[in-house]
């Protein structure tokens, strides 16, 4: 049964957003399995030269950020700002972590001489990863923002929809990948 | 008016409806040409007719987002013009050129115009839609910057408000993806390229910004809901249009020589641009729902509504239609193409002008608020004549386009291209008249302006 007055964290427009979002994700996903599907070997073969070590860092690199952000939340809820503050810093110190392990990644790729057209694989990791790294550098740019604002004084128990709309948006990032990377680096 | 300024807009919307009616005039010259190929043989010949047609759509929506700012900006930024002279030159500078060129394309052979006008100094004509002397193009570079620069310094000596920022924005796209039509590489796979860089990443991305800042505008007057509430909409609706309609360029780069990612981009992308309108039909209605006070200009809220609904069929589902590349390689440049470009421009930017003229033109022309009862009737006679017209306009050119794919390209026996033509002649015919339905409703909306201009104003009883 439904409970009547549930909590919506953040702003509702958020969450039109995300929704969006998720869908431009979900029909990259399909496709991509839609694609994997008529060529087996080739995506598996491909897959094996991925660096599977980097994306895990990277998975766990996310995810704890992703704590971080809910615990800025919680410690805004008992108005401790400077907690909050200090877990947003925490949050967005793990994205930008996660932004250089994938930039190292890419480079070792591209040393390979391997690119967009090198074949079906490499084109779907290389688009979906690249456009899920922009969703990181927007929710870098999010969280950067909400982190002065709270810095500032601009959020208390009572008042901190705006962190919850970064935190909402920081979360989606952070479920994305989760999806994307067992999807492309581990499944066979 | 709350600032006499605003007034300079009047000049760009009379053009912009006059240079309409001549559009439509030559639309349905160039329909009859379809079935009766020597209709005005060779005085208009179709090619010419197209080309006048097109111009001329892009040029008075031109003049009509020209208007529209010089309308919306000074209200927003609570300050009165920059420069009304400025305006008022720049408006006629850009009538006196657009004329001649039309006069141009009619007048002379297309090959003495590029003559005349020197293009051989610095080659730019002779590709759809950017047909234009260069001379025309430097003088279009003009004017934009001129008018960039009224509205810029209008907005930073008053109010900075989200509305007016994304409308700047969109404007600045305009002008800046226009300078690719000045590059024009002798490699055809380039040329293409970037000839869409100004053709879609007007329509389907810069423009779009426009479209949702005057719709905006115009909801927050009608509709008395809180601008936060707007704005908010207004963010989230121009973050999926860039998200999805800058990639979504490459639906146009399936078949011209670009690698072979493009067309997993472009079909990915290019399928979720329906989103951006979807979201502007709900808000649009939401906010008309949501509605604190009752407007008398009806007519405005009408014609707001109608861009939503009409630029998300047109745009987003009759351009979804043929946006995946699967389904392009056997639609592409078929009637199809003819349904989603008519619908969509009509939806989009035709409606969302003549939204912007019905709210303000009452208001410039001495009104509190609105027009008498009885203008207003006709003004939504001429709306739902023209819009009803332009679906059977869309219906039957898809109708057209769907029995050509399957004639001339998916039949194990295909026909070749005249034969085809043929078989759906009876298409054609049927679009013929209902763009003379079209024409109509367009009598009708510029009598709107005249008929009971006398009575007086319709109040909120």
């Amino acid at each position: 049964m439904l409970k009547k007055n549930i909590h919506l964290p953040g702003d509702l427009a958020i969450w039109i957003f995300i929704f969006a979002e998720l869908l431009v994700f979900a029909i990259f996903f399909i496709v991509y399995a839609v694609a994997k599907n008529q060529h087996p070997e080739l995506f598996l073969l491909s897959q094996k030269s991925l660096d599977k070590t980097s994306g895990t860092l990277n998975t766990i690199t996310l995810i704890t950020s992703s704590y971080f952000v809910a615990l800025s939340v919680l410690a805004m809820q008992e108005n401790k700002v400077k907690q909050s503050v200090r877990w947003l810093l925490a949050a967005i110190v793990c994205g930008i972590g996660f932004l250089v392990i994938k930039s190292i990644e890419y480079q070792h790729i591209f040393s390979q001489g391997i690119g967009l057209d090198s074949n079906l694989f490499y084109m779907f990791y290389l688009s979906l990863t690249a456009f899920h790294f922009m969703h990181v550098v927007m929710g870098l740019i999010i969280l950067s923002a909400v982190t002065v604002k709270a810095y500032n004084g601009g959020y208390n128990s009572q008042s901190m929809v705006g962190i919850e709309t970064g935190a909402s948006y920081w979360h989606m990032v952070d479920l994305v990948w989760i999806i994307l990377f067992p999807l492309v680096y581990i499944l066979p | 008016m709350p600032y006499k300024s605003q007034a300079v807009a009047k000049y760009y919307f009379v053009a912009a409806i006059a240079l309409f009616v001549g559009q439509i005039l030559f639309g349905l010259v160039m329909g009859l040409q379809y079935v009766m190929g020597d209709f005005l043989f060779p005085e208009i010949p179709f090619n010419v007719a197209r080309m006048v047609h097109t111009n001329l759509l892009i040029v008075w929506l031109l003049f009509g987002f020209m208007g529209a700012s010089y309308y919306l900006v000074p209200e927003e930024a609570e300050t009165e013009l920059y420069s009304p002279m400025l305006a008022l030159g720049l408006f006629w500078i850009f009538l006196i050129a657009g004329a001649l060129t039309i006069l141009g394309y009619l007048l002379v052979p297309y090959a003495t115009l590029a003559e005349i006008t020197m293009n051989d100094l610095l080659p730019t004509m002779g590709r759809e839609f950017l047909e234009q002397p260069t001379i025309t193009k430097i003088g279009i570079v003009i004017v934009a910057l001129g008018f960039l620069f009224n509205i810029g310094m209008t907005v930073l000596k008053g109010k900075k408000t989200v509305v007016s920022l994304v409308l700047l924005m969109g404007l600045t796209g305009l002008a800046v993806f226009f300078l690719f039509s000045f590059y024009n590489p002798t490699n055809l796979v380039l040329d293409k390229y970037f000839w869409w860089w100004v053709v879609h990443l007007w329509v389907e991305g810069v423009w779009e910004l426009i479209l949702g800042a005057i719709l905006a505008f115009v909801l927050i007057k009608v509709t008395g809901v809180d601008r936060e509430i707007i704005e908010k909409w207004l963010y989230i609706i121009i973050a999926m249009t860039l998200i999805t309609g800058i990639i979504g360029t490459g639906h146009h780069y399936y078949w011209i020589g670009t690698p072979d990612y493009w067309s997993w981009w472009g079909s990915i992308f290019s399928a979720l641009e329906p989103i951006p309108f979807f979201l502007m039909v709900v808000y649009a209605f939401t906010m008309v729902y949501k509605r604190r006070r009752e407007h008398p200009n009806k007519a405005a809220t009408l014609w707001a509504l109608g861009t939503a609904v009409m630029a998300f069929l047109g745009a987003g589902v009759w351009g979804f239609l043929h946006t995946l590349a699967p389904v392009n390689y056997y639609t592409h440049g078929t009637q199809l193409t003819a349904a989603h470009g008519h619908m969509a421009f009509y939806g989009a930017y035709v409606m969302i002008v003549l939204t912007m003229i019905s709210y303000a033109m009452p208001i410039i022309r001495g009104r509190a608020a609105a027009n008498s009862e009885r203008s207003q009737l006709w003004e939504m006679w001429s709306f739902w004549l023209m819009t009803v017209s332009m679906v059977f306009i869309t219906l039957f050119l898809t109708a057209a386009g769907v029995l050509q794919t399957w004639l001339q390209r998916y039949t194990d026996a295909p026909l070749d291209f005249m034969t085809t033509q043929s078989k759906i002649e009876i298409f054609y015919w049927l679009r013929e008249g209902a763009g003379a339905v079209f024409l109509i409703g367009l009598i009708v909306y510029i009598a709107s302006f005249f008929v009971g201009s006398k009575d007086e104003e319709r109040t909120v009883s």
